[in-house]
């Protein structure tokens, strides 16, 4: 084990390179562009491919060539730059594509665009919110298996303090088990065999071989689609089983709320916190249970209330769900803004605890 | 079937000793039925391409980045492999294909409103770095998918669903030279211009066709076909005069030849 | 009729022919022409009559795929059409005369 002083960014293309990520490209646009930087550092040294794309639109279109063709490729981006991405995003969806898109967003304003998403027709994107590097560096390489388990793009919501934050970490790689051959990716050598491969939204498939059309083969994405969220959610829960009032936030706001029931836990207050990890599919059964002995839930998350909509749908009206974040971000518009420390959370939530009637 | 003193009959191969010189359908074709309009010239492209890809033994090699227009039919017809990519997005996919299968001959199929229009980005970065990919771009001056709409490369004076009157610089401003910006570049090998409004065209674009993937292919840059094609149907034309049109209005905006070709 | 040089012939899918006409101007000696009857599908196809030199101007140029073109090995120098089939009326008036 030999854990080094890094820097999130870079941590996070290590992990991706020891994932099999062999092409990369993306716009720089922070706080993504340090892991392009890391990433136009590090892939020459792999015989990867990493390309400084001129836009956004291309970013994503030269990943889904390159995830297309076989390789374990990857871009990333946030905000405006993942609203340019959209259009591709689902076309992997529907063509059954698999890429990680590394979403380094400006705070937490972003989780309706990552967990919705803005492209067209029936598709989902898995979404893992590390709350730090350490688990960012996971996250990465568990996102490239799932990319290639499902044949579909997957996302992170990094953001900040992720993408900038210095930690000791080691980077190893690990093994999520295997994974069927990608025999239906091109590389030509099908050709004039009557089989020749094709990658359509349409899914028409030749003359002589047809395919299932957009009908059949939509459906087969959606099922897809229900069955990762049948299998795939994630999540961690600290402190609820006897709570009175459960915190929810997601990302690198999860350990700050962890702090903030630890210190309340030591004022007597029954509180827990529940952090989605797949922000989608959303742990919504895993929240109704963890919040089943509660009568309030609190929402924390920096923005004007995104997350607070998928919490709402979980606990189903049973107890009463109020937000104790807003929108907050720095002069810059980039980096987290000044809700987020644990005395302002803190207080926040004393106040909801005392604000709220129960019964 | 007309059996009389003046016309032959073509339902059989003849009895008398011959030689075929020529199939109806092309290499690596499976099929010739398709949707395409009476007197289209894409389907004529697609025999060349074909063609082309099976001379230079490039049939297992090969990848085909098609963009969105009526030439997508191609992907039902032919034997290699296909993606069907999103409008204007095929020279960056084919990119991002192409720099992980660097031993595939990859080429991109589109339109000249994926190409002009959409994707003129795309197209214009790709041949800036010199991807070593070939783009054929069948240019009929039309969205002819959609109907029949004008794009970027709709010639002044063109009538189309959406320039009624004709195409007029004050209201619609003027067409795009693709070709001619992408000749421009230094990472570029080689553009040329063809038609297959007539055999002779026909001829000659195979051979730019040809030249094209040679030189993509050796790794010696970009390299750009653009064919004229007609579109009888977005034109308001009977199909005889389609191949007039070309002639007449089409290769005054749009001269046939090699554009550019680097030196060896 | 006397004088035309038959080359070749070729064999058409007027089934597939969708009636552009692209053929007959494409045809170099001039021996297609579209027919009155239509297929199937509505569409008036091409006819062709002796003198085809295959050339494959028209398989060249035509958009649906109709046609092959054949090269005999002989070319038919003074040929009739006896119910639809080109007939070299030299070697028939020789085995006549035999």
């Amino acid at each position: 084990m030999t854990a080094r002083l890094l820097q999130g960014s870079d941590a996070v293309a290590q992990s991706a390179i020891a994932a099999g990520c062999r092409f990369f490209t993306g716009y720089p646009m922070l706080p993504f562009t340090d892991l392009l930087e890391s990433m136009a550092r590090r892939m020459p040294g792999v015989d990867g491919v990493c390309m400084n794309a001129e836009t956004e639109i291309e970013a994503i279109n030269m990943t889904l060539g390159a995830g297309a063709a076989g390789a374990r490729a990857a871009t990333g981006s946030c905000g405006q730059g993942i609203a340019l991405m959209q259009e591709a995003i689902a076309e992997a969806a529907l063509n059954e594509v698999p890429f990680v898109v590394f979403n380094m967003a400006r705070g937490q304003q972003d989780y309706f665009q990552a967990t919705r998403g803005g492209g067209w027709g029936d598709y989902r994107t898995l979404c893992l919110a590390p709350k730090d590097v350490i688990e960012a560096v996971e996250h990465t390489q568990l996102l490239f298996h799932l990319a290639d388990k499902y044949r579909s793009p997957v996302m992170m919501y990094g953001d900040y303090l992720i993408a900038h934050t210095y930690v000791s970490v080691d980077v190893v790689k690990r093994d999520y088990g295997p994974l069927p051959a990608k025999d239906w990716a091109l590389d030509g050598t099908a050709g004039g065999s009557g089989h020749a491969r094709q990658i359509w939204t349409w899914a028409m498939g030749t003359a002589t071989n047809p395919g299932l059309g957009p009908d059949l083969h939509w459906q087969h994405i959606a099922d897809k689609f229900e069955e990762m969220a049948r299998v795939e959610q994630r999540w961690e829960s600290n402190s609820c089983e006897d709570a009175d009032t459960v915190i929810v936030s997601f990302g690198t706001s999860g350990p700050f709320v962890d702090q903030v029931v630890e210190d309340l836990r030591a004022d007597g207050l029954r509180v827990g916190a529940f952090r989605p990890i797949t922000l989608w599919p959303f742990p919504e059964a895993a929240l109704a249970e963890a919040t089943a002995a509660a009568s309030r839930v609190l929402v924390f998350e920096v923005n004007a209330g995104q997350m607070i909509d998928d919490v709402r749908l979980s606990v189903g009206g049973r107890v009463p769900v109020a937000p104790v974040g807003r929108v907050s971000i720095d002069f810059s518009g980039m980096r987290q803004g000044e809700i987020l420390t644990v005395p302002w959370i803190r207080d926040r939530v004393r106040k909801a605890i005392g604000e709220v009637r129960v019964s | 079937m007309t059996v009389d003193s003046v016309t032959l009959a073509t339902d059989t191969a003849p009895t008398r000793p011959a030689k075929k010189v020529a199939a109806a359908l092309a290499p690596l074709q499976l099929s010739g039925e398709h949707h395409l309009c009476p007197g289209c010239g894409h389907p004529v492209a697609w025999r060349l391409l074909l063609e082309v890809i099976s001379e230079l033994d490039l049939a297992q090699r090969v990848i085909g980045v098609v963009g969105h227009g009526c030439y997508t039919n191609i992907v039902q017809l032919a034997d290699i492999d296909f993606l069907q990519c999103l409008h204007g997005r095929a020279p960056a996919v084919a990119t991002g294909v192409k720099r992980v299968q660097p031993q595939a001959a990859v080429f991109t199929l589109q339109g000249d409103g994926d190409v002009a229009s959409e994707g003129l980005a795309e197209v214009l970065h790709a041949a800036a770095r010199g991807e070593r990919i070939t783009t054929i771009m069948l240019n009929n001056g039309v969205f002819g998918d959609t109907g029949g709409q004008m794009t970027a490369a709709s010639v002044v004076g063109q009538r189309t669903k959406t320039s009624l009157d004709g195409r007029t610089p004050d209201a619609h401003g003027y067409p795009v030279p693709v070709a001619e910006l992408i000749a421009s570049m230094p990472g570029v090998a080689y553009v040329a211009r063809g038609a297959v409004n007539n055999a002779g065209s026909v001829a000659k674009t195979k051979r730019y066709l040809k030249r094209a993937f040679e030189l993509s292919t050796e790794g010696a840059g970009y390299t750009f076909v653009e064919v004229l094609t007609m579109c009888p149907t977005g034109w308001f034309l009977p199909t005889a005069d389609g191949p007039d049109y070309i002639s007449d209005t089409f290769e005054t905006t749009y001269p046939l030849g090699v554009l550019k070709q680097a030196a060896e | 009729m006397s004088g035309s040089v038959t080359r070749g012939t070729v064999v058409i899918d007027t089934d597939r022919c969708k009636g552009c006409e692209l053929c007959i101007a494409a045809c170099r000696p001039g021996v297609l022409s579209m027919s009155v009857e239509t297929n199937e599908t509505g569409y008036r196809f091409p006819l062709l009559t002796e003198g085809c030199t295959a050339c494959r101007a028209c398989r060249d140029v035509c958009p649906d795929y109709c046609f092959e073109v054949f090269k005999y090995d002989t070319p038919i120098v003074d040929g009739a059409i006896v119910d639809g089939v080109i007939v070299d009326t030299q070697v028939v008036d020789a085995g006549a005369a035999s």
